[in-house]
């Protein structure tokens, strides 16, 4: 029996139907699993794995993730958007409770057992055992590839296996070993080191450089220009490296001013032309009485992924073949690009994604994945690896779009918002390659017959969306509306990083629900709580506040120290997220404590969450207190460490995470979830110590002193 | 130019101003030391010279000649885990973990030269390194859990 093109099935099964896409069981007792998702650091093989141990009852020693590949994986399409445990958790449950029905079945025909016998078949690690615990047969005895090459019926039903223990990260003892498993760590049967000297700045096109002086430096076997390209293979590392350092000193650029005046982006981004989007609307059936108004501006600038790793990539090519590692959160999309860069049929082109340092996001990988094809095209048949600089990662992958929002509301003489008008001005937060015809692979733009310089756009809504994503309010308010006006210039690459516009559309609602709550002399816990109907909602904001002692905390108050609270419901429709932060802004602005409760749903892998929560607060912390792109007008400068300061040890805040699980409902993601409300969660705790509004990311002293000046005028 | 490295000899042929790194990496196939800025910034490449936790990106092969290195595959001893290795584990003190080779060396000298750390000792000592996953407090706790006692101090 097959199933109808019309059958829904859960998660990515629904496109890749056939078992043996995802799962093989093997005679010598390992069980091979294939994914489309990938390893970015957040544990998503191991959150996997887990789910096969559970629905096929065996355990973790046994399974072997195969990294996704564009040869032989199902095409999930992009890793992002905290939808992996849905995606590919939901078919691999589906594919693993099917494959047990299908291999008891085999065991029952092969050992003529009667219906009522075969029933109540039971499987422990692999054994095939009857009803008193008697192993008749195994996996591995009974292991044929052509049992699961069919498609999925979609009949089976999950949870047919008690839960086995939860597993320990399979990467983790690599890892602390120093075992080779990142793309940087590579190595192919004579493989060369390449270089690739990136323009300056955005808008720069190269003049002119005397390659033949690089051409006789030691080591060196190529140099690669085509129009602004510029690049260097070498036979070691460290020869390409100083070759490098040779291009970019005789390297001549032209560079016109393109950037916008980094000290008034909300000015910027309001100036621009825009694609204004109405992005919902409810109208309220009785009219407004009397009420107050508040209205508010906030802002973020651009973030840079700023990966502990410099983007890396190996490719090797030939006249049919163009082989690519990469860690790529998209293997497919860069593959498209691909093809049309190299005017080849997508069957000539391989990606295959390898282990990257933390991903959060569209960064440099793509990019340097094509980087890396561009070199290894000029030495056919050899493999080239190019690793970037630390500059280039920190200036040349996309960033995290700016953004301002502008809120208005209307507060009823009771104390309730009745309407609500939320405004988000950025550019896009979505540039992956492959989803439009033109190549947007930072080199594609660079060569001589360049490829058009496409602008970040906004994934739809149903999709989780980007600029607009959490603009509409979580709240129950009787009147609101959600407006996005994307920018359609753009002097600066965006992309899509952790959360998109959830984290600055998050941190503008929560930082204004909360003047409002103050406005009004309400708590702020219980002023949230009065416009919420979503048990699911209060829950996590009193899960949080309870760990917080969030009353005593609020009614003792010390010199300098502030608390606050924050929360979202990620994307509308993903996790449910409360905040708590204890802040200290003596001299300096100092995050204490972050107290967070979340609920994810069914909790696939509590750990991983918990890891991912922890994670992503941390990451929110440095964001909101340190992290903002630097530029002149022509120039990103911010390329150093130095200069691009990012949270240290000694600044790191004790964070406690409650996981609220809910077995019966489905898992969401968490990696996002905490982004925006930590943001928010900070800046209510600042005016609760200051009597300040910090309403401009980041919340340096300088920006506090500022906001404090402005209210002084006001 | 000979290298004493993890306790074996390796002879290279390399320009002695190479550093440390480049050669640790792709002569030696010590892959666990890994490159993050190439400026000493970021503690990634971290190695122990003569017991001191140095940025191997900004090591001359000439100043590790003659002297003891130690990279994070060292730290294991026939194929068994150090007991601050078997800790980032029991804590699941990673994300990416591609930060964690040279907290791992930090942590090791640390511990050589202070058996007891408070947890502030511990952030102080990493407080070179960079995290860009948010797994500091982990690892905090994961260093704290091999001095004794002090599971039950960690604040985090």
């Amino acid at each position: 029996m097959t199933t109808t093109a019309s059958t829904v099935l859960p998660g990515s099964l629904n496109a890749n139907r056939r078992l043996s896409q995802w799962l093989a069981i093997n005679a010598d007792g390992t069980v091979t699993v294939r994914t489309g998702k990938v390893e970015l650091g957040q544990g998503i093989a191991t959150a996997l794995a887990q789910i096969v141990c559970d629905e096929l009852g065996v355990v973790a020693p046994r399974i072997r993730m195969v990294a996704a590949s564009t040869a032989t994986s199902p095409n999930e399409g992009v890793t992002a958007g905290s939808m992996s445990v849905h995606d590919s958790g939901g078919a691999l449950r589906q594919v693993c409770a099917e494959a047990r029905a299908i291999y008891l079945q085999a065991a029952a025909t092969r050992f003529n057992l009667s219906d009522s016998e075969a029933a109540l078949l039971t499987v422990r690690d692999g054994s095939i055992q009857t009803s008193n615990g008697e192993p008749i047969s195994s996996y591995w005895a009974l292991a044929d590839d052509a049992l699961l090459d069919g498609e999925t019926t979609g009949l089976a039903v999950p949870g047919g296996v008690t839960s086995t223990a939860a597993l320990q990260r399979l990467d983790i003892p690599d890892k602390v070993t120093g075992r080779p498993r990142f793309v940087h760590d590579m190595m192919l049967p004579g493989m060369l080191f390449g270089c690739v000297l990136h323009p300056p700045s955005p808008g720069a096109t190269l003049l002119g450089v005397d390659l033949a002086i690089v051409d006789a430096l030691p080591g060196v076997v190529a140099t690669v220009r085509d129009g602004s390209f510029l690049g260097v293979v070498a036979s070691d590392e460290y020869a390409a490296v100083k070759a490098l350092a040779k291009l970019a000193v005789l390297a001549k650029w032209q560079e016109p001013e393109t950037l916008p005046d980094m000290n008034d982006l909300p000015a910027f981004l309001r100036a621009q032309l825009h694609d204004t989007m109405l992005v919902g609307e409810k109208k309220s059936e009785t009219p407004l009485g009397e009420s107050k108004q508040f209205q508010a501006s906030y802002s973020r600038p651009f973030i840079a992924h700023a990966s502990a790793a410099p983007s890396c990539a190996v490719a090797r090519y030939s006249a049919d073949l163009l082989e690519v590692w990469t860690h790529s959160q998209g293997i497919f999309n860069l593959r498209a690009d691909l093809t049309v860069m190299f005017g080849m049929p997508e069957n000539q082109v391989s990606v295959q994604h390898a282990e990257g340092a933390g991903s959060y996001g569209h960064n440099g990988a793509d990019d340097a994945a094509c980087d890396a094809a561009l070199l290894a095209r000029a030495v056919p048949g050899r493999a080239v690896r190019v690793q970037w600089t630390r500059e280039d990662e920190l200036s040349q992958a996309p960033f995290g779009a700016a953004m301002a929002v502008d809120i208005k509301a209307e507060v009823s003489s009771d104390g309730r918002i009745t309407d609500w008008q939320h405004d988000v001005w950025s550019n896009g937060h979505s540039m992956r390659p492959g989803r439009s015809k033109t190549p947007v692979l930072l080199a594609a733009a660079h060569l001589a017959k360049p490829y058009e310089k496409q602008v970040a756009i906004n994934m739809p809504l149903a999709g989780g969306g980007g600029s607009e994503r959490n603009s509409v309010p979580t709240y129950d308010f009787a009147a609101w509306r959600a407006t996005s006006h994307r920018c359609l210039s753009m002097p600066i690459r965006t992309s899509s990083l952790r959360s998109l516009g959830a984290h600055c559309n998050v941190f503008a609602s929560e930082s204004f629900v909360d003047e409002i709550a103050t406005g009004l002399g309400a708590d702020p816990l219980e002023f949230r709580l009065r416009h919420l109907t979503d048990p699911r909602a209060k829950d996590v904001l009193n899960a949080a506040a309870s760990m917080a002692d969030w009353h005593n905390l609020r009614s003792t108050k010390i010199e300098g120290r502030g608390v606050g609270i924050a929360f979202a419901r990620y994307k509308n429709t993903g996790a449910w997220c409360a905040v708590v932060a204890l802040i200290d802004a003596g001299h300096e602005l100092r995050v204490k404590n972050l107290w967070i409760a979340v609920d994810v749903g069914r909790a696939v892998h509590l750990d991983g969450i918990v890891n991912q929560i922890e994670g992503g607060a941390i990451q929110a912390v440095s964001w909101t207190l340190k992290e903002a792109a630097q530029f002149d007008r022509t120039r990103i400068t911010s390329n150093t460490w130095e200069t691009y300061p990012i949270l240290r040890f000694s600044e790191v805040p004790a964070v406690q995470v409650k996981v609220i699980d809910r077995p019966e409902q489905k898992s969401v993601g968490a990696g996002e979830a905490t982004n925006g409300p930590v943001s928010a969660a900070i800046a209510n705790a600042v005016f609760n110590a200051l009597d300040v509004r910090v309403r401009h990311m980041p919340f340096t002293m300088e920006a506090i002193t500022k906001a404090a000046l402005a209210e002084e005028h006001s | 130019m000979n290298l004493n490295i993890n306790g074996s000899t390796h002879t290279v042929q390399a320009d002695a101003n190479t550093p440390l790194i480049y050669v640790l990496r792709n002569d030696c196939d010590l892959k666990g030391t890994r490159f993050g800025c190439g400026a000493a910034q970021c503690g990634s490449c971290h190695v122990l010279i003569d017991g001191v936790s140095v940025p191997s990106c900004d090591t001359p092969l000439w100043a590790a000649e003659g002297k003891a290195v130690t990279t994070v595959e060292g730290l294991s001893q026939s194929g068994e885990l150090s007991a601050l290795q078997q800790a980032f584990v029991d804590e699941q003190a990673a994300q990416c973990g591609y930060c964690i080779s040279g907290m791992l060396i930090s942590a090791t000298e640390l511990l050589q030269k202070n058996q007891q750390p408070t947890e502030a000792d511990v952030r102080t000592a990493l407080d070179k390194h960079l995290c860009r996953c948010g797994s500091h407090n982990r690892i905090v706790r994961a260093v704290l859990r091999i001095v004794s006692g002090a599971a039950s101090k960690a604040a985090v």
